[in-house]
């Protein structure tokens, strides 16, 4: 128990926290989405995500990016990464629903052969990256697919520097650049969802998939809708992970994924709020947690809090409210 | 297949029976032309054949429990080798004169060096420790849906598998445990049976507790506890109206597959005299799941062919076990999207889903 350390920063945790949970929160709409709208947990997203990852790296080591290029540079490859991500993320997501989940739907399968399904679908991914491509594509994209399941490391496009000080709190211009650009996108999702026709039909579908479907919302559309929106914030999700970590693995997605998973039920998953309120605090008591304890316990911290939160609150903090959201 | 079985005269089936059982207990001996080639010694670089056997009979042990849970019960439980692990340690850490708790043990009662719990005495705080941990999950996290209580239950066996690498005083961390004892105690020369170079016992000794396990779960299935967990399965608000109590079940459910995973763990140590804790990832217990649904979830001869499947297909086929994970996760979308009761299904698992099909709304 280290309770001096984390009074004497608490400043600082609490950065560090949010700038982790930023990066949940992403993830966790994910989630939400697809629950608010099928009553179904995606378990495959997490192996979303980490094709994101990958898509960053390859675009960056096609473009030959070295770490800390000019600012120009470094922002054209930002913005490089974010479309490579965002479009392999969101395409794999697409890919997802088409192949496994709509002729489950068709045939009106039980929730479980869902979620198996998904899991079969998420070893294949990790697989794939993992094992087939470095086989396969190794003697061609060396940099790339190194060796199996080897960790893989990424330029550093931004050096990490300080650039706000308020006591001995330190905030660094990349956690600054995860927590704004995390919360601006969930913004315009949120706008999205609220505003927009497209929205509308989103909505109504979780509500009542049948009375939409008679007022004529095509609700196949809706459902890729929705998975390609939450693939899309899983690649925003997978630059800014690249940006302040710098590495990615086949296996990057399993812990992260689960986590996202705990902050999307701890905001209430269904509700796209929540799951940024999730994702920001499960980040700040994960580093809360890790400091009073030590640092190994820390995947723990969110495996417990999930516990906790489907114990007490099992609609989490918000509540559920895709379908409920004022129409 | 299985309708004619059962209109055979019952002396014909039980002497069928009675030639399988021991054509099981002859496996280990296999000699006979033209099947030799099953063995995974007939290959170059091969594996043990009884090491194999013994893992597959491991497998079909914890594949028979994880049907209690995922099969009869309709719970999804992504953490069974959390029990599998349980039951591992339990075996390690009071039977092996290595692990700290023996030791402490020792030091507090001045006994001497060698002195550790027996090896049958663990076999029960083995089922008691695993049995209270899925209470203890159990409890809390039953009342949820079923997809949420998967993703609990992996969150679970991470826990397991995290405080096992890092309570080094307890379980020595991520060193590891030696000399787990079997029936004979430690091992060492000294053993005449159960030793470490000749597996053939080991695997004698799994295919009897999977034989003595098989005819228990059949029994219990075929109680009025097995009713009750079909008719949750089913539909869990339909047999509460009918005064079937779903969360007691549901407990049982859960406490008596996670005895049978800490069994097969127990089982598994012992035979290895060694484990750690990266022998316990969340990849082995999404395997346990592939066995119990590629085989036919409910039924107790798919999930055992499901695991010896499973078990043995990279074994003999050296050439697909880098790829061995890959295969797994083909198998399980495949045979979700194509045969979703499995490749051999139990007949009422089977009617249920051609029911939901046919309720199948037009637009959904």
């Amino acid at each position: 128990m280290n309770f001096h350390d984390l009074i004497g920063h608490l400043g600082q945790h609490t950065v560090d926290g949010l700038s982790k949970g930023a990066i949940y929160a992403l993830i966790a709409l994910g989630y939400t989405l697809v629950y608010g709208v099928l009553r179904l947990i995606n378990f495959a997203h997490s192996e979303v995500f980490m094709v994101g990852t990958f898509a960053v790296l390859g675009v960056w080591t096609a473009l030959g990016a070295k770490n800390n290029p000019p600012l120009g540079v470094a922002v054209l490859l930002l913005v490089v990464g974010l479309l490579a991500a965002a479009a392999a993320s969101g395409g794999v997501a697409l890919a997802i629903e088409r192949i496994a989940y709509r002729p489950l739907r068709r045939r009106n399968a039980p929730p479980l052969i869902f979620l198996i399904t998904a899991i079969g679908l998420s070893l294949i991914l990790i697989e794939v990256f993992g094992q087939l491509l470095p086989d396969v594509a190794g003697g061609f994209l060396p940099t790339l697919f190194g060796r199996p399941r080897q960790i893989v490391g990424m330029p550093t496009i931004i050096g990490q520097h300080g650039v706000i000080t308020i006591g001995n709190t330190v905030i660094t211009n990349v956690q600054l650049i995860v927590v704004v650009s995390a919360v601006a996108m969930m913004a315009a999702l949120d706008w999205f969802i609220n505003h927009t026709r497209y929205g509308r039909g989103v909505r109504a579908v979780a509500q009542n998939p049948e009375t939409a479907a008679l007022m004529g919302v095509n609700q196949d559309r809706v459902i890729m809708l929705i998975f390609v929106l939450g693939g899309i914030m899983a690649g925003a999700a997978a630059l800014l992970w690249s940006m302040r970590f710098g590495f990615t693995q086949n296996s990057v997605g399993f812990v992260l994924g689960l986590k996202a998973f705990t902050a999307a039920v701890l905001g209430g998953i269904g509700n796209l709020r929540g799951a940024l309120l999730g994702g920001l605090l499960l980040g700040v008591v994960e580093v809360y947690g890790a400091t009073l304890f030590q640092s190994r316990w820390e995947d723990v911290v969110a495996f417990v809090v999930l516990i906790v939160v489907l114990m007490f609150r099992p609609t989490g903090l918000l509540g559920e409210s895709l379908g409920r959201a004022r129409a | 297949m299985g309708n004619r079985v059962r209109g055979l005269p019952a002396w014909q089936r039980w002497l069928g029976l009675a030639a399988f059982v021991v054509f099981l207990y002859y496996l280990p001996l296999l000699g006979i032309p033209g099947l030799i080639w099953l063995r995974t010694d007939s290959i170059d670089g091969g594996s043990n054949w009884a090491g194999v056997l013994f893992t597959c009979a491991v497998y079909v042990l914890v594949a028979i429990g994880l049907n209690v849970v995922v099969g009869l019960a309709g719970l999804l439980d992504l953490g069974y080798i959390g029990f599998f692990a349980i039951g591992a340690y339990s075996v390690a850490l009071f039977g092996s004169p290595n692990s700290p708790v023996v030791q402490a043990i020792q030091h507090r009662f001045d006994l001497p060096a060698t002195w550790a719990i027996s090896w049958a005495i663990c076999i029960p705080i083995a089922l008691v420790l695993a049995l209270i941990s899925g209470v203890l999950l159990g409890w809390p996290t039953l009342r949820l849906r079923g997809d949420y209580l998967a993703i609990v239950t992996l969150g679970f066996g991470e826990i397991i598998r995290i405080v096992a690498r890092n309570l080094d005083g307890v379980t020595n961390g991520p060193q590891g445990i030696s000399a787990i004892p079997g029936p004979e105690g430690p091992p060492s020369a000294d053993n005449q049976i159960f030793g470490l170079i000749d597996v053939k016992p080991w695997y004698w000794l799994a295919l009897t507790a999977v034989l003595i396990m098989v005819i228990g779960v059949r029994r219990l299935e075929h109680s009025r506890v097995g009713r009750s967990w079909l008719a949750i399965r089913e539909d869990e608000d339909a047999a509460a109206v009918m005064g079937v109590p779903g969360f007691k079940f549901k407990l049982w459910a859960f406490a008596i597959g996670a005895a049978l995973g800490g069994l097969s763990g127990f089982l598994f140590a012992s035979r290895y005299a060694f484990i750690d804790p990266t022998q316990f990832n969340a990849n082995l217990s999404i395997l346990f799941v592939a066995m119990v649904v590629v085989g036919g979830s409910g039924n107790m001869v798919g999930v055992s062919v499901g695991a010896v499947l499973l078990a043995y297909l990279p074994e003999r086929f050296r050439e697909v076990a880098d790829y061995r994970w890959l295969v797994f996760g083909l198998a399980m979308v495949l045979v979700m999207i194509l045969r979703p009761q499995g490749l051999i299904p139990s007949v009422r698992r089977a009617r249920e889903l051609r029911d939901r099909a046919k309720e199948a709304t037009v637009n959904v």
